[in-house]
C-alpha cells in the first residue's frame, strides 16, 4: 500500500497503531516521512504531497488529543507504555530517557537541540523531576554533574556548538567518574571528530552512539544511561535535526538491560561527621582517614577502563559483508546510504554497507572483516572526512578506501544540503566505483 | 609553599581608600593580629598557646598552606558553623579551584571538588536533586570572580537555596599571586608588577554588592578574618546564612576577606595589617542584604539590614 510523504507543518497528532520499524525519510529539507495510517487527506492545494514511497499503512483512527495530555508535573511515562503515540524524535528520546529514570536535564537553546529542550522542559516539571533552562551550555552541563553526583540519572545537550562549550565538562565527568548522558542534536555530521575524540584535556573516551533513525534513538537513550552508569563514565548521543523532528510512531517501552552497580560513590551528605564522608574529584584522593588511589593511580585505572570499554563495547550493523563495494555510513546518512544500496542491488551491483552504531568504540576488526574481499571501501559521511580516519585505522589496504561524503548544508547552515538525498548519494556511489549498475 | 619576595614594597596605604572608616572590625594598626610568619613549630616571643582546639569535622590539623594565611581561619568558621547548626550529616560542599582546595581531603563532609569556576552550576544541580541537603560552595575570588562570575550571578538571581562562601584575597594565590578581577587599586601582584592601574588594567569587581542588589537573594555579608572580632563576626554571618538556606530563604553569599601574605609579598606577620588597609578599604565589612534576625530575610535584594560589623 502506498504512504504519502507529507510536510511537518501537516502533521497532526494521533494516536496510531503500532507501526513497523523502518519508516524512514528519503527526502531533505522540511519533508519528513511518516509512517502515516492511511490515506492521509491531501490537502486542496496539493502542498505537502511530495510523492509515494513504499510504506507500511495501519489504519487512521486519529485523536487529536493524545500524547500532549498527558505531559505534565511528575507524570508517569510509563503508564503510556503498550500505546503506539505518534512523537517526534526529541519528544521520544525526552520519554525515553523518562522511562530510564532521568531525573535532571538542563539545556541552553540551539536549534535544531531546542526540541529536545522543550520536550524535557515539557515533561519534567519538578520536582521529582527537574529541567532547567541554564543560562549557558557550560552552567547546564556543570549544573548536570552537579545532580549525577548525587547519583542521580542526569542529561544535558545541545548541536555541536554548544558541545564544544561541554568539552570540560565532559572530560571532567570521564575523569571523576560522573554518569551522564550528553545529547547532541547536531546541526550536521561536522562534530564527527568532537564526538570521537573530544577536545576535553586528560586521558578519557566518550561513549558515542549515532542513531539512524527515531526507533533507534530511543533504544540508544535507555542504552546510553545504562552504559553511563555500567561504566561510570559521560555517554553521548549524536543525533540531528532529522532526530529531533522526524515525528513516527512509538511504543514506548522501558528494555531491561541487565543489572548496574550500586551508587555508593553518590553524595549525598549523611557520612559528614562519621569520619566516612566523601570526595568526588578527579584526583581521586579520598579523604585523610581513607585515602583514594590519588592521580595517577586513579587515571591509569580510568584509562583502563576505557580499554576495557572499547573491547566490549562496540557495536555495529552490516548488510551484504564483503561486497564488491562497502559503503560505510552513520547515523541519518546511513538511513540513504542503506536505500541508495537496496536500489543497486537490485540492479544488480555487488555491494554492502556497513554502519558503525558505536562512533566510539569505533568497530574496528568488524569492518576490517566485512570489507576484506571487497575492491572498494566508500566512506559517505556529510563532512569534509572526518569518520574517514577511522576507516583507514582499521581496514588493511587503505588504497581501496575512498572518502565520497562531503560538506553539505542549506542555505541556513542549520541543516543537511543537496548532498544528503538519494539521487546524490547514489551518484556518489557510481562515481566512485566507476561501476554502472546493470539495468 | 614557598614564600617569593616581594617584586617590590607594597602600595602605600595612604594611596588606598582608608579602612578605618568604615571597617569598624578592623585591628587598630598598631597592634596587627600576630600569626606566625616562619615556622609553625617556633611562635613568636611571648605568645602563648591558649587552647588546641580543631573543629569536630576536620580529620587532620595537617595542611600545606603558608604561614599567615588566613584561609584555614574562614575554613575553620565554615565547619565550625555546620556542625553548631547540627548540619554536618546532610551537608554537601562544591569546591572550586585555589588554596582553598587543600582543605577537600580533611573536612568530614561530602564535597565534590569542581571545575574551576563552575561550583554554584554543580550546586545547583545538587540542590535540585537533594532538596534536604544543605548546599555550600567554597570559591575564592579568582575561582569566583574571573573564572565563574557568570555561575555566581546566574545561581543567585535564580534564588537557588545554596550558600556560597567566598575566601576573597585579591589575588591568585595558588598560582603564585597574579591579579585576579577583585585585586584592589594600587595592588601589586606577577601580573600587575606597578600596582593595579584602572587606566590598564580597569576596576575591581565588587560580586557581593552585586549580588545583594539582585532579587532571590536571602543574605550577603562581608566579613573577614584578620581581627578577633573580625573572625567573630564573620562566624555569625556564615551562621546567618545558613539558617537563611535551612528556612528556604534563597541565596547566600558570605565574602570573607582572607590574607594571603604570600600573594600580596608581604611578611605573613603583616597580612592583618594588609587586609584591613586594602582590602577592608576597597571592600566594607557587614552585611549586604538579608540581615536582621534569621527568618526575616529580605529577599529581594537591596542593602536591607545593613549592620555595622563591629558591633555584632
Ligand atoms: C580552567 C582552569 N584554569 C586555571 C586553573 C589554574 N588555577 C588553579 S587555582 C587558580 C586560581 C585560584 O585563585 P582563587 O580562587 O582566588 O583562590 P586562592 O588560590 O587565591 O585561594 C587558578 C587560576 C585551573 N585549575 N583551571
Ligand atoms: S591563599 Fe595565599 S597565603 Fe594562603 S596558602 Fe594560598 S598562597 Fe599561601
Amino acid at each position: 500500500m502506498p504512504a504519502v510523504l507529507i510536510e511537518s507543518s501537516d502533521l497532526f497528532r494521533c494516536r496510531i497503531e503500532p507501526v513497523a520499524r523502518h519508516s524512514f525519510i528519503l527526502s531533505k529539507g522540511s519533508a519528513y516521512a511518516l509512517q502515516c495510517e492511511a490515506p492521509f487527506p491531501p490537502r486542496p492545494d496539493g502542498r505537502g504531497i511530495h510523492g509515494e514511497i513504499p510504506m507500511t499503512v495501519t489504519q487512521p483512527p486519529p485523536t487529536p488529543d493524545a500524547p500532549s495530555a498527558s505531559a505534565g508535573a511528575g507524570i508517569s511515562v510509563g503508564s503510556d507504555q503498550g500505546t503506539s503515540l505518534l512523537l517526534s524524535g526529541s519528544e521520544a528520546v525526552a520519554r525515553a530517557s523518562i522511562d530510564a529514570g532521568c531525573r535532571f536535564f538542563a539545556g541552553y537553546p540551539m536549534s535544531p537541540f531546542t526540541n529536545l529542550l522543550e520536550s524535557f522542559s515539557k515533561l519534567m516539571r519538578g520536582p521529582e523531576r527537574v529541567c532547567v533552562a541554564a543560562e549557558s551550555e557550560i552552567e547546564g552541563a556543570n549544573m548536570a554533574i552537579g545532580a549525577a553526583a548525587t547519583g542521580a540519572r542526569a542529561a544535558t545537550g545541545s548541536c555541536g556548538q554548544g558541545l564544544a562549550l561541554m568539552q570540560e565538562a565532559i572530560a571532567e565527568s570521564a575523569l571523576n567518574e560522573t554518569p551522564l548522558v550528553f545529547f547532541n542534536m547536531a546541526r550536521s555530521q561536522q562534530d564527527y571528530f568532537q564526538a570521537t575524540r573530544g577536545g576535553g584535556w586528560g586521558d578519557y573516551r566518550t561513549i558515542a552512539l549515532a542513531p539512524k533513525d527515531v526507533h533507534e534513538a530511543i533504544e540508544h537513550t535507555h542504552l546510553l544511561f545504562h552504559l553511563a552508569d555500567l561504566y561510570r563514565v559521560p555517554t553521548l548521543f549524536y543525533g540531528d535535526h532529522f532526530i529531533a523532528h522526524t515525528e513516527v510512531g512509538v511504543t514506548p517501552h522501558v528494555p531491561d538491560l541487565g543489572p548496574l552497580p550500586p551508587k555508593d560513590w553518590a553524595l549525598d551528605g549523611r557520612a559528614g561527621g562519621s569520619g566516612r564522608s566523601k570526595l568526588h574529584w578527579t584526583w581521586n584522593m579520598g579523604k585523610v582517614l581513607d585515602p583514594g588511589p590519588g592521580p595517577d593511580a586513579h587515571w591509569r585505572a580510568v584509562a583502563a577502563k576505557f580499554d576495557e570499554i572499547r573491547r566490549l563495547e562496540r557495536r555495529w550493523e552490516v548488510d551484504h559483508p564483503n561486497a564488491d563495494v562497502m559503503v560505510v555510513s552513520f547515523g541519518t546518512a546511513a538511513g540513504f546510504v542503506e536505500h541508495v544500496a537496496r536500489e543497486l542491488r537490485a540492479e544488480g551491483l555487488s555491494i554492502g554497507t556497513f554502519r558503525p552504531i558505536t562512533l566510539w568504540p569505533f568497530p574496528e576488526e568488524a569492518l576490517a572483516e566485512a570489507t576484506e574481499d571487497s575492491r572498494h571501501v566508500l566512506v559517505f559521511e556529510v563532512n569534509a572526512g572526518q569518520m574517514v580516519d577511522d576507516v583507514r585505522l582499521s581496514v588493511g589496504d587503505r588504497s581501496k578506501i575512498r572518502s565520497i561524503g562531503g560538506i553539505s548544508a542549506d542555505e541556513s547552515g542549520l541543516r543537511y544540503g543537496a548532498l544528503l538525498d538519494v539521487p546524490a548519494v547514489r551518484a556518489r556511489i557510481l562515481a566512485a566505483t566507476g561501476l554502472e549498475a546493470a539495468r | 609553599m614557598t614564600r617569593t619576595e616581594p617584586p617590590a614594597t607594597p602600595a602605600s596605604p595612604s594611596t588606598l581608600p582608608s579602612a578605618s572608616a568604615s571597617t569598624p572590625t578592623s585591628t587598630p594598626t598598631s597592634t596587627p593580629l600576630v600569626l606566625l610568619d616562619t615556622d609553625p613549630s617556633r611562635p613568636p616571643a611571648g605568645a602563648q598557646k591558649v587552647a588546641s582546639a580543631s573543629p569536630r569535622l576536620l580529620q587532620s590539623t595537617e595542611h600545606h598552606f603558608c604561614s599567615g594565611c588566613g584561609e584555614p581561619v574562614a575554613l575553620r568558621l565554615l565547619l565550625e558553623v555546620l556542625d553548631e547548626l547540627g548540619v554536618a550529616d546532610r551537608a554537601i560542599g562544591v569546591v572550586g579551584h585555589g588554596c582553598y582546595g587543600g582543605f577537600v581531603t580533611t573536612m568530614d563532609v561530602d564535597i565534590l571538588q569542581c571545575l574551576h569556576g563552575r561550583a554554584p552550576s554543580c550546586a545547583t544541580g545538587i540542590r535540585r536533586m537533594r532538596p534536604e541537603a544543605v548546599v555550600f560552595t567554597i570559591q575564592g575570588d579568582g575561582d569566583m570572580i574571573n573564572e565563574g562570575l557568570q555561575e555566581v550571578l546566574h545561581t543567585a538571581a535564580r534564588g537557588e537555596n545554596v550558600t556560597c562562601v567566598l575566601l576573597n584575597n585579591g589575588v591568585f594565590g595558588d598560582t603564585g599571586g597574579h591579579m585576579t578581577a577583585a585585586t584592589v587599586v594600587g595592588q601589586r601582584t606577577k601580573t600587575s608588577l606597578e600596582g593595579r592601574d584602572p587606566a590598564i588594567h580597569g576596576y575591581p569587581i565588587a560580586v557581593a554588592d552585586m549580588i545583594a542588589g539582585l532579587s532571590g537573594v536571602g543574605y550577603v555579608a562581608r566579613g573577614a578574618v584578620h581581627s578577633g572580632p573580625g573572625i567573630t563576626t564573620t562566624k555569625r554571618m556564615l551562621r546567618r546564612a545558613f539558617e537563611r538556606q535551612l528556612a528556604g530563604a534563597g541565596f547566600s553569599l558570605v565574602e570573607i576577606l582572607t590574607m594571603c601574605p604570600t600573594g600580596w609579598f608581604v611578611p605573613a606577620a603583616q597580612g592583618g595589617t594588609y587586609s584591613e588597609q586594602q582590602l577592608a578599604g576597597a571592600y566594607p565589612l557587614g552585611e549586604l542584604a538579608g540581615g536582621g534576625p534569621a527568618g526575616q530575610a529580605t529577599a529581594g535584594g537591596g542593602a536591607g539590614g545593613r549592620v555595622d560589623a563591629a558591633a555584632r
